[in-house]
């Protein structure tokens, strides 16, 4: 027998244990689109594990507004979803008038769902707009945001703010739209469809962003419901629930529309169930135009609802009430009330404790971005870090709404 | 519609009160939202039974939350369950004295309930037996109190540069 040619290893090496990188994306990384931090343990470019840490902008909503009048609450509900605040402000106001059982006219209702599908539009357009730009496809981002401005113009008309709207009342409206707002919506309804399908042309059927998107951070619709998933992400995964259809508030029982739904729960799901419900929104916002009764723009509350200023200077009455709503003394039943309203992200709900106090005696905010991103790591196991990037732009995070 | 709905409570009452109802301890319905208030024991096991019954399959969990009630010396658990299919809602309460807040956790039946519990572990203190990662999720690791408890003042309360006598609670 020749011999060996190799000498053989008696002792062989052991195969050094499998050694992880850890990445931190985030707190402030341009990417994350927020202030969330996520520790990354990472297999050369795959993602094994992801530690979430939030609360970098809690700001104690829900401990502060137990120390504030109903209608000093609403500037902290703009402040969560910043993306579509007046969806927060008018859902904060159906909470108090569904306690104190006041029903609006027509027209109000009509009109907060003008400014609620608006605020929708914007929500999912930044969402959208963002994904793309997270792909790579600057261009759409471009002309979407321009858009956007619109949107928060015609906000600027109907109560002078723009991103913390503050917009509305608890029993309506502040003022009616000035016939200028209503020559910038339609000046917007004009312009808009045309944009939105522009950038429909740039990526739905563009080979790069579906190679991208299709597939990546997919989500089964078990494990979604599961995780208590609402909104979007819930329907890209293949659930039709929408609170606008399940529990009608603001007379949307009066309108005509569809639920997009998605089947794979993935990147492109989601951007594909946004792009249509802003269709949608665009649909409801005519009718809505369309079938506005004449009436007043609030209802007949006057406990709750400020008298008109001049009334103020010479009826005693409407200064009695002026100074009672301002220091939050008028008189509030006892009970506990949910609210919930299709927020951008999902089923945005207020759970409001009144003790006949001045104040709320708990006040709990149901925030659907909090209940989805924790299932986030999940999502994201396995894939690579530059699709966790568009998976975390995908499910539309709000660090406000994360954080309240 | 409205009989309908008014049969379903009374199908998931009669559901909840077939097996448990020496737990039930109180149902009311404040503006239309079937409310069970129960004894603490048994809640996982009930939640659980609400998820698999046929007449009730309460498969979604709205949110959860912690109440302080100091009168009582009590904090309340509500857990918000959701019928998708039925489109029926239903809360449930628990009431834990403020010397014994520990309840065991839900996660096994709603993943989905891991931030939420946390949440209220963060905000009040109840401590979920069970739970994978009981940790503060809002404030910092290194707080010592339960902020969302009523005795806990939102402000500094030696400030002597604010009155606050007409405003607040």
């Amino acid at each position: 027998m020749p011999e060996a040619k190799y000498i053989a290893i008696d002792h062989p090496v052991q195969p050094e244990e499998k050694q992880y990188s850890y990445l931190n994306l985030g707190p402030t990384h341009p990417a994350t689109h927020g202030i969330f931090q996520n520790v990354l343990k990472m297999d050369g470019e795959i993602i094994v594990d992801a530690v979430p840490t939030i609360g970098y902008i809690h700001r104690a909503f829900e401990k502060l507004a137990e120390h504030k009048p109903f209608y000093q609450v609403t500037p902290l509900t703009d402040r969560m979803n910043y993306c579509s605040s007046p969806i927060n402000n008018l859902g904060w106001y159906m909470t108090v008038e569904k306690l104190l059982r006041i029903n609006l006219p027509k027209r109000v209702d009509y009109l907060r769902i003008i400014v609620m599908e608006l605020a929708r539009i914007t929500d999912h357009l930044v969402c959208n707009a963002v994904i793309g730009v997270d792909t790579g496809a600057l261009t759409g981002f471009v002309y979407m945001f321009q858009q956007r401005e619109h949107v928060y113009e015609i906000y600027e008309e109907i109560c002078g703010a723009r991103l913390t709207t503050n917009l509305g009342r608890i029993g309506g409206f502040e003022r009616d739209f000035s016939p200028k707002a209503w020559a910038k919506l339609d000046k917007f309804l004009k312009e808009f469809p045309v944009v939105l399908k522009e950038f429909e042309n740039l990526l739905v059927r563009n080979r790069i962003f579906m190679d991208r998107t299709i597939g990546i951070g997919g989500i089964t619709s078990e494990k979604a419901l599961n995780y208590s998933f609402t909104g979007p992400n819930l329907r890209a995964a293949g659930i039709d629930y929408d609170v606008r259809v399940a529990h009608p508030y603001s007379s949307y029982e009066d309108f005509d529309f569809v639920i997009p739904v998605g089947t794979n729960g993935d990147v492109y799901d989601r951007f594909m169930v946004r792009q249509e419900e802003m269709w949608q929104s665009l649909n409801i916002i005519k009718q809505a135009i369309k079938k506005l009764p004449e009436g007043p723009y609030h209802g007949d509350v006057p406990d709750f609802y400020l008298p008109p200023k001049e009334q103020v200077y010479d009826n005693m009455e409407a200064l009695i009430y002026h100074f009672k709503i301002v220091m939050g003394e008028t008189d509030v039943p006892k009970g506990e009330v949910y609210h919930c309203v299709e927020g951008g992200n999902g089923e945005l709900g207020f759970y409001l404790i009144s003790d006949g106090g001045r104040t709320p005696f708990r006040l709990h905010f149901r925030r659907p971005c909090f209940i989805y991103y924790q299932a986030y790591p999940e999502m994201i196991k396995g894939s690579m870090l530059s699709d966790a990037i568009l998976t975390l732009s995908s499910m539309n995070v709000i660090a406000g709404e994360l954080d309240a | 519609m409205e009989s309908s709905k008014a049969e379903q409570i009374e199908k998931i009452i009669a559901a909840l009160k077939e097996k448990y109802e020496d737990q039930v301890l109180l149902i009311e319905s404040p503006y239309d939202f079937l409310t069970v208030s129960l004894r603490r024991e048994k809640i996982v096991e009930i939640i659980d039974y609400l998820y698999h019954h046929p007449d009730t399959q309460f498969k979604f969990l709205t949110t959860l939350c912690g109440i302080h009630y100091p009168d009582q010396n009590s904090i309340v658990v509500m857990y918000q369950l959701h019928n998708l299919v039925t489109n029926q809602r239903i809360r449930l309460k628990i009431f834990l004295p403020e010397n014994n807040l520990v309840t065991p956790t839900i996660t096994s039946i709603f993943q989905g309930a891991n931030w939420m519990e946390r949440e209220t572990y963060d905000f009040f203190g109840v401590v979920f037996e069970g739970h994978p990662n009981l940790t503060r999720i809002l404030n910092v690791e290194e707080m010592i109190m339960f902020p969302m408890r009523k005795e806990f003042p939102v402000e500094d309360q030696v400030r002597e540069d604010k009155n606050d006598m007409m405003f607040g609670r």
